[in-house]
């Protein structure tokens, strides 16, 4: 039998006023590929179908999911389904009341990104002045009574304000601050040597959350999302492929997670074409990987790979050109040598004190240029 | 030892929602970015704890639903587990 789903997230526009140079959202984005994006009536029927498959978290993102005019009617459907929903987005040009038709909608918990723990920095990075706006949503989500979590991608540029990051979400009543170490995927990917981080900035700022959480009890929950490079395993990636986890792209593309769109030896199916359940079920893209029964050596043979199922799939294609190898990632991975080379060149570079490599801002205009070099 | 006194009174905290699964047939309790999927025992203790009843009076529920005793240790394992993740609240 296969496994009954648990999570979906739903982009629903790769639309977003923000640039952020670590985005995992892909290249392409402002292709044809992604283009046409679903009708209200096609994400209802997606949600109401993923809730019959077994879905029970619902995450609606983007690009910034709150461009869409018709966010407010996907929330009822989606509370009247049952399903727990979360908004994860940038916050920018964000009202107190278009916060507060959504909780009356039935929305329950809502994500707010931040790039730095100061509007200098944190516009810097997001590309688009969207501290302040960020700041006032907050609060209103605060004073709305949505439970809150303060959303922070950490690289080599903003790793060293991570106390003031956590301090910040402390002051705003956050439940939780998410510290994610960036995944190198999508614009991150591209952008990997200007943002990859020092294995000192790291052990600095995993010394600070240590420190924090001891301070802070239950009171704040400080979720830190590992920098995978620097480890000696890979992450147990969306809790083994085609197992807990789905991904609806705003033009209606199904991905076992939100980067797997990338891995182009994979063909992905639409709702528009077929039935969700079908495509959970019988799809080859979803089938291709889940279990065991895929797995080459080191992973066939080790035992970790039921805690982690051998790592991420598109890693391995994004690093060694092919998604059914060990995650390049894991040091029994006859690859690793990939990864330590690209550690090394930042340390490298740090040790000379070079100016890090500069970013380019994820935005339509580079998307198009792009995608048109292939 | 329950870190709760018998005369606390334990509700499901604002940000969790506990609702029933007709997929899996199991009561759920889901949160921001997380749930736990409950077993028959466990629902039945939160479907008590309706933020009015005391630890004490919820035990005695239960106990005399199944005609069973001692069964405060289970609860206060339960409900403690939850509040360990913040929810569950106990309210005077
Ligand atoms: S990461 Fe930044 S640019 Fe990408 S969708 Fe989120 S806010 Fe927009
Ligand atoms: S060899 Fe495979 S299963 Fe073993 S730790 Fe590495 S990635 Fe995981």
């Amino acid at each position: 039998m296969d496994p009954k789903p648990l999570w979906l997230l739903a982009e629903l526009t790769y639309r977003c006023p923000l640039q952020c140079p670590y985005c995992s959202n892909p290249l392409e984005f402002a292709g044809p590929r992604f283009k046409r994006e679903l009708s209200t009536e096609e994400w209802c029927r997606v949600f109401r179908d993923a809730k019959a498959l077994g879905v029970l978290q619902l995450g609606l993102s983007g690009g910034e999911p709150t461009l869409r005019s018709d966010l407010e009617e996907l929330v009822r459907t989606a509370h009247e389904l049952g399903l727990y929903s979360s908004l994860i987005t940038s916050a920018y040009r964000l009202t107190r009341d278009r916060l507060a038709a959504l909780r009356q909608a039935g929305l329950d918990h809502v994500q707010i990104s931040i790039q730095g723990a100061d509007a200098e920095l944190s516009d810097e990075i997001a590309g688009t002045a969207s501290y302040r706006d960020k700041i006032a949503a907050y609060h209103y989500t605060r004073e709305l009574g949505f439970p809150l979590t303060v959303n922070v991608v950490l690289h080599r540029r903003n790793l060293h304000q991570v106390e003031a990051l956590i301090r910040l979400a402390e002051s705003l009543g956050a439940e939780r601050i998410e510290l994610a170490n960036t995944q190198f995927y999508g614009w991150a990917f591209h952008n990997r040597d200007a943002l990859m981080p020092t294995k000192a900035q790291l052990e600095a700022a995993w010394a600070v959350v240590q420190r924090e959480r001891q301070r802070l009890g239950g009171r704040l929950e400080i979720v830190w999302v590992l920098p995978d490079y620097h480890e000696q395993f890979p992450k147990p990636c969306m809790g083994g492929w085609g197992r807990a986890y789905m991904t609806v792209t705003p033009a209606g593309e199904v991905w076992p997670c939100h980067a797997a769109g990338r891995i182009t030896t994979l063909r992905f199916e639409s709702v528009r074409e077929r039935p969700l359940e079908w495509i959970w079920h019988e799809s080859e893209a979803f089938n291709r990987f889940r279990g065991e029964s895929w797995m080459p050596e080191p992973c066939r043979s080790c035992p970790r790979k039921e805690m982690d199922y051998g790592g991420c799939r598109c890693q391995a294609f994004l690093v060694a050109g092919d998604a059914g190898v060990t995650d390049p990632v894991c040091s029994l991975s006859p690859r690793r040598h990939l990864i330590d080379a690209t550690v090394a060149q930042v340390e490298r570079g740090a040790a000379a004190q070079a100016t890090p490599e500069q970013w380019t801002y994820r935005a339509a205009p580079a998307s198009r240029a792009l995608a048109a070099k292939g | 030892m329950s870190p709760a006194s018998a005369a606390a009174v334990p509700r499901v905290a604002p940000k969790a929602r506990l609702q029933w699964d007709d997929v899996r047939n199991r009561h759920v309790l889901l949160y921001p970015e997380g749930l736990v999927i409950l077993n028959h025992t466990g629902a039945e203790i939160l479907g008590v704890c309706d933020g009015v009843r005391s630890l004490a009076e919820i035990v005695a529920t239960l106990e005399q639903r199944y005609g069973a005793s001692g069964l405060e240790p289970d609860v206060c394992a339960l409900l403690d587990g939850l509040a360990a993740k913040g929810l569950v609240l106990y309210g005077p």
